[in-house]
């Protein structure tokens, strides 16, 4: 944790509430952002239990499996889900406008300019909990690889249509969530831990209720007091008030409330396929049917007060103005959507289990380049995050005391003022340290010469961004009063070498995947244990 | 560190010094390794041959012995380093070996991308283009560099030194520009790492982050892997622990027996707790200066405090070392032949603002990650875990605590906060387990464990 971050929880103890950790916000929300509160079944791994889901806030779409281990009703959840997620996807894929992209020419091997189109806007959902991204990417993962009746009539068990298709945009925005800086899929703990900082240990800010106990407390109750309210107290029947956001479930409310009431509904049902007359049946259709909408309201019961503080969250992020690069940020998340909204049309399978060498290298390059262009634009934007960093030594504010104009030696002198400042900070600054400030958007490198007066005088040689002329171009060299920030980060990050393509993989990694790559995969095979 | 590999072509110094029947002398057994490598590099069928090679062991002449070989043997060879102080390094050493031979020197197009020694060189030629270096013996390299570069037709021949702390990724993009490669480095170091997690990839024998050997030997069993038997570097005081602690299935000697080197001061010690861990460190070649139990933040202004003082009076006392280049020379002890290593930047940052408060300039100080590769008289270690609450896996990193253990000729000073084994007791480690994962041995944790209590048995407890 930095010293700022520290620092901020110590406030938030003593202010009984936490602190702003950010002046701007650093996360693109979207206008109309899809919120999904899932809940898992305990005991086995992607057996959803419901959901609530929707774009308005008003009007959230009930999602349940009465019994969670029956297939065929997973299915018929899973298809209902698919028939919310997938017109919202397919609304903003259909919206595009046109945009330049360098690829390279296959025949003459050069980079040119190929007209593309852009989705003008890219979906968003929103998770309330670091593990809902987890069970985004896991139903992502147990649906992709299905097969409709449509696409195999042989299969054993084939899935409604359209829910192979929403596995394969789970996994996507799965996996993009996985870089750094992303939105298209976002958990609300996450973000509100990013912009406030609370008074207690980052573990206990993944519980969202607690999170934002500490960020609003009721009037007259510290953040400590709510929190702690937030995370133990039980009703009568010793069920949680404020249920966890899940997709997990309390044990209490497993065992006393959703267990009997499943039971009931098994009951029902066999007793509905036991039936002997019509009579009979409608008067057992209707006791499964109440035991159904019993499960429905117990799902319900848990999920709308997750639901309601997403969107309580969302109303307090928006209060913060957006920060500068944050659409910069979104408009590669858009490059991202239509990317693989253009794979699905072109017929493409669906994204293998495991990435191939190429693929993983190209990943981790990604995300790391991100990781550093997220943290400098952080700090870029937002005062805030900058102090964090000057406080680390990686960055230094101050006053220009001084500047003497000074040149480069060589036939074509070249401008190389000395500016002097003086800062409280004290950067870790090496021999012949770079440094850069921002420059109407660019950054502007100069050179750490000396340091004078116990290191509170810098003196500093610029070094570029002064134009081609023998004097440097105005408002290009800071002047004496000046207030500058100058950080020993770069602002801009430089692409990675190109990979070799999968198929001329080294020998050091395998060699190339070869014909085991070419197959399409199947879905896991059907066990026992699916069956019931 | 991973778990001992079968040698596909085991040597009798492969066994470690333990072995039975009658002991080589260090010299000997040195050579027979050195011997036994370069035949597998140039003779064997294999594409590759990996050699590992403890701290001090010689790895910087083998590599220079190798491509003076493979130019001599007209194979135009490709060597791959990590930092661009490496390659320098190495230029200047082939030059050192053989001034005539053509050498190229590929470097970035920054500002001072190489170090300006190599200016006066007349066989070293120099460019950001590697076409203007075809057809010269050997050209020398950055991974990140060579990942740029493009060739139709491919080195014959390629080394890959400090492989160990080069990602799999790295040697991805470079691994298509030679046919075969000798792969040298020390798996006791810090291990490559990625700012971003990388357990979506863990247990992939191609993990993007892994080290580039484990890549390499995964889908490349049957490879020659060899070792280098004997630490220079290490006196015969350190290189048992070091063995044990870090290297425990491929133990490593030290090439000088107990008497060899020595340390003296000129001036007495005047009783403080400097001074007096400063005799112990000359006179067993370990001192641990503890401080009172406390936690701290990372920047312990006492522990810092004590560190440059302990620098400050090594430097005071007129220190002189004696050592096996010559017995009969002592070799005055100055500010460039100490280092002070760090876990933290801000750390050393703290230290180096305590020196320069006691006037003491040109002591090296850094990080473990920096301090790796470089050999110094004396070095004065703040320990890791020294004044922490908690012991995370960083400060815990095996590779870490061995770079900090394992820099010096002569003796090597710890200073520490007191209460480490409770530290220890209190955190033990909890890493989750990955499938597919080789499981590294030794753990940090038992070679804290370990070191503590050596170390222990030097302690001079100091209350400043």
């Amino acid at each position: 944790m930095s010293l700022i971050a520290t620092l901020a929880r110590l406030e938030a103890v003593r202010a009984g509430r936490a602190q702003p950790a950010a002046t701007v916000r650093h996360r693109h929300l979207s206008d109309r952002p899809l919120v999904f509160v899932p809940l898992t079944t305990a005991g086995e791994a992607g057996a959803p239990l419901g959901a609530l889901v929707g774009t308005d806030r008003d009007a959230p779409r009930l999602l349940a499996v009465p019994q969670p281990r029956d297939r065929d009703l997973r299915f018929a959840f899973l298809a209902e889900l698919a028939d919310v997620v997938l017109p919202y996807v397919d609304a903003h894929a259909g919206v595009v406008e046109a945009a330049e992209r360098t690829e390279t020419d296959p025949e003459t091997g050069k980079r040119v300019k190929v007209e593309v189109e852009l989705c003008a806007d890219a979906p968003q959902l929103i998770v309330p909990s670091r593990a809902g991204i987890d069970f985004v990417r896991l139903l992502g993962r147990s649906m992709r690889f299905r097969r409709t009746a449509e696409q195999d009539p042989e299969t054993p068990y084939p899935a409604p249509p359209r829910v192979p298709l929403l596995g394969r945009w789970l996994t996507h925005f799965g996996e993009r969530a996985r870089v750094p800086g992303s939105s298209l899929l976002l958990a609300m703990s996450d973000l509100l831990a990013r912009h406030w900082t609370t008074g207690q240990s980052s573990l206990e800010d993944q519980h969202l209720g607690a999170l934002l106990a500490w960020i609003a407390p009721p009037e007259g109750v510290s953040g400590a007091e709510a929190a702690l309210r937030a995370e133990l107290a039980r009703d009568a029947d010793g069920q949680l008030e404020c249920p966890p956001a899940g997709p997990a479930t309390d044990p209490a409310f497993d065992n006393r409330l959703l267990a009997p009431a499943i039971e009931r509904y098994d009951r029902a049902r066999a007793a509905l396929a036991a039936a002997e007359d019509g009579a009979r049946a409608d008067e057992r259709l209707g006791a499964l049917t109440a035991a159904e909408d019993q499960i429905l309201a117990l799902v319900s019961s848990r999920t709308l007060p997750t639901w309601d503080k997403v969107w309580d969250g969302l109303d307090l992020l928006r209060a913060l103005p957006e920060g500068a690069h944050v659409e910069e940020r979104w408009t590669r998340d858009r490059w991202s959507f239509t990317g693989h909204r253009d794979r699905v049309l072109a017929g493409e399978p669906p994204q293998p289990r495991r990435d191939d060498a190429v693929t993983a290298a190209n990943k981790l390059a990604t995300r790391e380049r991100e990781q550093a262009r997220l943290d400098a634009q952080e700090a870029l934007d937002d005062p805030l995050v900058m102090a964090g960093r000057r406080l680390a030594g990686e960055a230094f504010a101050g006053e220009v005391t001084d500047v003497v104009m000074a040149y480069s030696e060589g036939r074509r002198p070249s401008p190389r003022p000395l500016v002097t400042v003086r800062t409280d900070d004290r950067p870790h600054l090496g021999e012949r340290a770079r440094v850069y400030r921002s420059l109407g958007g660019k950054p502007q490198s100069a050179e750490f010469v000396a340091a004078e007066e116990d290191g509170t005088l810098l003196v500093l040689r610029v070094l570029d961004k002064m134009g081609r002329g023998k004097e440097p171009e105005a408002g290009s060299v800071p002047e004496k009063g000046d207030r500058v920030c100058f950080t020993l980060f770069e602002h801009e990050q430089r692409g990675g070498a190109k990979l070799p393509d999968p198929e001329d993989t080294p020998w050091t990694h395998g060699g190339p995947p070869g014909e085991a790559g070419a197959v399409p995969e199947v879905a896991d095979p059907v066990t026992e244990e699916d069956v019931l | 560190m991973t778990a001992p590999a079968e040698e596909t072509a085991p040597g009798p110094d492969a066994r470690g010094p333990d072995a039975p029947g009658p002991a080589l002398d260090p010299g000997a057994a040195a050579a027979r390794a050195t011997g036994a490598i370069l035949r597998d590099t140039l003779h064997a069928p294999h594409r590759g041959v990996v050699v590992d090679s403890p701290p001090g062991a010689g790895k910087s002449t083998l590599v220079v012995r190798a491509a003076l070989e493979l130019a001599a043997a007209g194979r135009p060879l490709m060597v791959v380093a990590q930092t661009n102080a490496q390659v320098d390094d190495l230029v200047l050493r082939l030059a050192e070996k053989n001034p005539e031979l053509p050498v190229g020197r590929l470097h970035s197009s920054d500002t001072d991308p190489y170090d300006k020694a190599l200016d006066d060189l007349p066989n070293v030629r120099k460019s950001a283009k590697a076409g203007d270096l075809a057809g010269l013996d050997v050209v020398l390299s950055t991974a990140a560099k060579w990942a740029h570069v493009k060739v139709d037709e491919p080195w014959r021949h390629a080394i890959v030194d400090e492989a160990y702390q080069m990602r799999s990724d790295a040697l991805l993009a470079v691994a298509g520009l030679f046919e075969r490669a000798l792969f040298v480095g020390d798996p006791g170091q810090l291990d490559p790492f990625a700012i971003v997690g990388s357990e979506q990839w863990a247990g992939l024998s191609y993990a993007p982050s892994a080290s580039a050997v484990t890549t390499l030997l995964a889908h490349n069993p049957r490879l020659p892997q060899h070792r280098l038997p004997v630490s220079w570097r290490l006196p015969a005081s350190a290189a048992p622990l070091v063995s044990d602690a870090f290297y425990p299935y491929t133990p490593f000697r030290s090439g000088t027996g107990p008497g060899d080197r020595r340390l003296a001061f000129a001036v007495p010690s005047d009783g403080s707790g400097p001074d007096r861990v400063i005799d112990e460190a000359a006179e067993s070649g370990w001192g641990l200066l503890e401080l009172p139990a406390r936690h701290t933040p990372r920047t312990d202004p006492e522990a810092v405090r004590a560190v440059a003082s302990v620098v400050a009076r090594l430097l005071a006392r007129g220190g002189t070392a004696v050592s096996e280049r010559a017995p009969d020379e002592p070799v005055p002890l100055t500010a460039g032949r100490i280092a002070v290593g760090t876990a933290h930047r801000d750390q050393a940052a703290a230290v180096r603002a305590a020196l320069a408060g006691l006037g003491v300039t040109d002591v090296t100080v850094d990080t473990a990650n920096r301090l790796q590769g470089r050999e110094f008289d004396v070095t004065v270690v703040l320990h890791p875990l020294s004044g922490r609450p908690d012991a995370t896996a960083f400060h815990l990193e095996t590779g870490r605590l061995c770079v900090l253990a394992s820099r010096h000729r002569h003796a090597c000073i710890v200073v520490c906060r007191a209460g480490v084994s409770d530290l220890l007791d209190d955190h033990p480690s909890t890493e989750p387990v990955q499938l597919g994962v080789t499981v590294k041995f030794p753990d940090g944790w038992e070679a804290m464990m370990s070191t503590w209590d050596h170390w222990s048995e030097h302690r001079v407890v100091w209350c400043p």
